[in-house]
């Protein structure tokens, strides 16, 4: 499967398993609630990991375990969904997460320079839809009115200092 | 007016191309119907009834006579020569071709305009009282902090798909004329103990199909932390507000489950744990926002005064005009004058090309160049010399705009109804025209007094009745039209819920009921007392004995 990742298009390198199925050797995904109830099994596992939250998922649940955690995918079932970009943004300001943040769903073009900028590297764009156009995305509009998880600054501010 | 630097016209050209593109992957088949329609929204454009519809956004309703002037060649060139001002200080066009929407974005954005977010789930057109800056009562012109907050939340990444569409209502006056207390979020500029002057909160305010009075979530908040306190609600609200139910989405739903003392506890809980995120205004950059809206140069009023007075002494008409749509200004020799979009037979808040191009004229002559739409759908000049209210008087009326009705029940608000919006279950349009001309005579209505009706056309309530002081609400009942009669409601600083005095009426009846409802009230009023007022005293049981005392007609 291919990803946009650091607007670029790339394959996958991560298997995403299911709750039911067996782990997989290397970098391997889990839902959260694997992960708290497999929790040191899979830090024995090896490879690295990652876990998917779905937007009603607490962020409290993995914060003393991001240190283990080296990819959190945002699940986003519908264009309507907004809760994972706080999400995101909290991860990044507030949590200091520096691992990728990926967002999955249906996601595509027109989101993606939001989510960018509160803190998601890295796309899966849904499957009808074209990845490459998608790339376009990231330098549609550039000017930032507010900071968000990038390092932009308020306008206001940016305006005083010249 | 505030004047766009580099960064705001690169912003909204950029925006018109990135709109242009993502037309033409819906016409190339790219984007679904529904994707499509998530894109337009949050660009203005709506599909109705019959047709595309484009709100424009009329930031706190401040307009240069040079962007009226780009609105009436849009509404001739684009549209079919008319355009609607809105409740929230907006105009729209009803009839323009996809196609040519990229074209108008960019015609507007050459006047320093846009469409960015007057629809959707995301934060819409800060509203603000249609004399700020002007009025005697006002403590602080309130239209920088509107700006402030208009450049904060345009097209803010995490705040892009709210659970819901989030209305912010600001007024700096002792009296609320921006309806704060039915926003999502209402600030009022008061004095703090210490004489310093900041924001009181409100939150949870809304009308639509559950109508909430905001509640005070903050009693007093410093103006440098306008952003960083607004944004804490935003997020509590993005990560809490429901998302199963549109119709529970809003904010005031939110805070009615939780409470608004638990709802304020996470919002200060979140404040302080991003108050520091680099969102605090200082006190230079507030500045530079206020100097935008820095005074006109004021003349000294001359004999204006003792003019107006032979005039009005002279002709009895232009009295009436100047007693029912102009008001008393901060500045001594100066007056702000309505402009009534309520003439009778004219759809509430309708103004042609002519008229646009008309009253950009007399802003001109007359005004510094600008104009304000307000919240009632009236346009308002606001820094009128007295010397010149004969001569705009005469001006106004060449365009049929000098109706002296402000305030009476004439001046209604009105949704566009079921002549114009696919949601609407009944007309309101052709009720609006009938009670127009039944109530023609002007000494009735100034006798009537401060009277505010306000119709929607169905329940989303875009016409405000829950808080009229005479409210109608068109449902549909088997294919006709009905209309509940509310109560008692206001969008003032006494705002509150207006309740209904039982079944619905026919709508060859709307008419002859109001007319019952009111000569009860000439009836039974004290000295002064305003129709609100009276209802309040006595309650709806005698109106609602009056008029269904004798109505077979009417049906539950």
């Amino acid at each position: 499967m291919q990803i946009i990742r650091n607007q670029k298009v790339e394959e996958d390198a991560w298997r995403h398993v299911s709750d039911g199925d067996p782990l997989a050797e290397g970098s391997v995904t889990v839902s959260l609630k694997r992960w708290l109830e497999e929790r040191d099994t899979l830090i024995a596992h090896g490879g690295s990991l990652g876990v998917r939250l779905a937007p009603a998922d607490e962020l409290g649940e993995i914060l003393a375990d991001l240190p283990h955690i080296s990819l959190i995918v945002l699940e986003f079932p519908a264009i309507t969904e907004g809760r994972g970009y706080t999400q995101a943004r909290l991860l990044r300001t507030r949590h200091g997460y520096s691992g990728e943040i990926r967002a999955t769903g249906d996601v595509q073009h027109d989101q993606l320079s939001f989510m960018q900028r509160c803190g998601i590297d890295s796309f899966v764009i849904r499957e009808d839809r074209d990845i490459e156009e998608a790339l376009d995305a990231f330098g549609e509009v550039s000017v930032r009115y507010q900071p968000a998880a990038d390092d932009e600054t308020l306008i206001f501010h940016r305006r005083e200092q010249g | 007016m505030y004047q766009y630097d580099n960064y705001d016209q690169t912003l909204v050209n950029e925006r018109v191309a990135q709109f242009r593109g993502q037309v033409r992957r819906y016409l190339d088949g790219k984007l679904s119907d529904e994707e499509f329609r998530q894109l337009r929204l949050r660009n203005g454009l709506y599909y109705q009834l019959h047709a595309y519809m484009f709100r424009i956004a009329v930031p706190y309703g401040l307009l240069s006579s040079r962007q009226m002037r780009t609105l009436a060649h849009c509404a001739r060139t684009y549209d079919r020569g008319y355009g609607h001002f809105t409740t929230r200080q907006n105009i729209q066009f009803n009839w323009p071709e996809l196609e040519d929407v990229p074209k108008i974005m960019e015609e507007l954005a050459a006047v320093q305009m846009h469409a960015i977010q007057t629809s959707g789930n995301v934060v819409r057109n800060v509203t603000a009282d249609q004399y700020a800056g002007v009025a005697a009562d006002e403590l602080e012109d309130p239209r920088p902090y509107c700006e402030i907050l208009r450049q904060w939340s345009t097209l803010h990444p995490e705040f892009c798909w709210l659970p819901r569409k989030f209305k912010i209502g600001v007024t700096g006056a002792a009296e609320d004329r921006a309806a704060i207390r039915l926003h999502d979020i209402g600030l009022e500029l008061v004095r703090g103990e210490d004489g310093e002057v900041g924001f009181r909160v409100f939150v949870g305010g809304g009308m639509g199909r559950t109508p909430i009075v905001g509640k005070v979530v903050r009693e007093f908040l410093e103006k440098r932390h306008l952003l960083t306190y607004v944004e804490a609600v935003l997020r509590v609200y993005n990560q809490l507000g429901r998302r199963d139910d549109n119709n529970k989405a809003r904010i005031k739903i939110l805070v009615r489950s939780l409470g608004v003392k638990r709802f304020r506890k996470l919002v200060e809980e979140e404040w302080e744990l991003s108050r520091d995120d680099g969102l605090e205004l200082t006190a230079a950059e507030i500045k530079r926002m206020q100097g935008f809206f820095a005074p006109p140069d004021y003349q000294s009023p001359g004999n204006g005064a003792a003019e107006v007075e032979q005039q009005i002494a002279a002709d009895p008409s232009f009295a009436r005009w100047v007693k029912r749509n102009t008001l008393s200004h901060k500045v001594s020799g100066y007056r702000i004058a309505v402009i009534s979009a309520k003439a009778p037979g004219a759809p509430p808040g309708d103004l042609t090309d002519g008229q646009m191009d008309g009253v950009a004229d007399l802003a001109d002559q007359f005004s510094f160049g600008q104009l304000r739409s307000t919240h009632e759908q009236n346009l308002v000049l606001a820094d009128v010399a007295e010397g010149s209210l004969h001569a705009l008087w005469e001006g106004l009326k060449a365009l049929e705009l000098a109706t002296p009705n402000i305030g009476t029940l004439n001046d209604m608000i009105c949704c566009p109804g079921l002549d114009f919006c696919s949601l609407a279950k009944a007309s309101t349009i052709p009720v609006a025209a009938r009670i127009n001309e039944k109530f023609s005579d002007l000494d009735y209505l100034y006798d009537l007094g401060e009277l505010k009706l306000k119709m929607s056309g169905c329940m989303n309530g875009c016409g405000h009745h829950s808080v009229g002081h005479l409210g109608l609400l068109g449902v549909d009942k088997k294919g006709s039209e009905w209309y509940q009669v509310i109560l008692g409601g206001s969008a003032a600083n006494d705002a509150a819920l207006g309740t209904r005095i039982g079944p619905a009426i026919a709508l060859d009846d709307v008419a002859d009921v109001i007319e019952k409802i009111l000569i009860l009230y000439v009836d039974v009023r004290e000295e002064g007392e305003r129709f609100v007022d009276t209802v309040r005293r006595t309650g709806i049981a005698p109106f609602k004995e009056r008029v269904y005392a004798d109505h077979p007609k009417s049906k539950g």
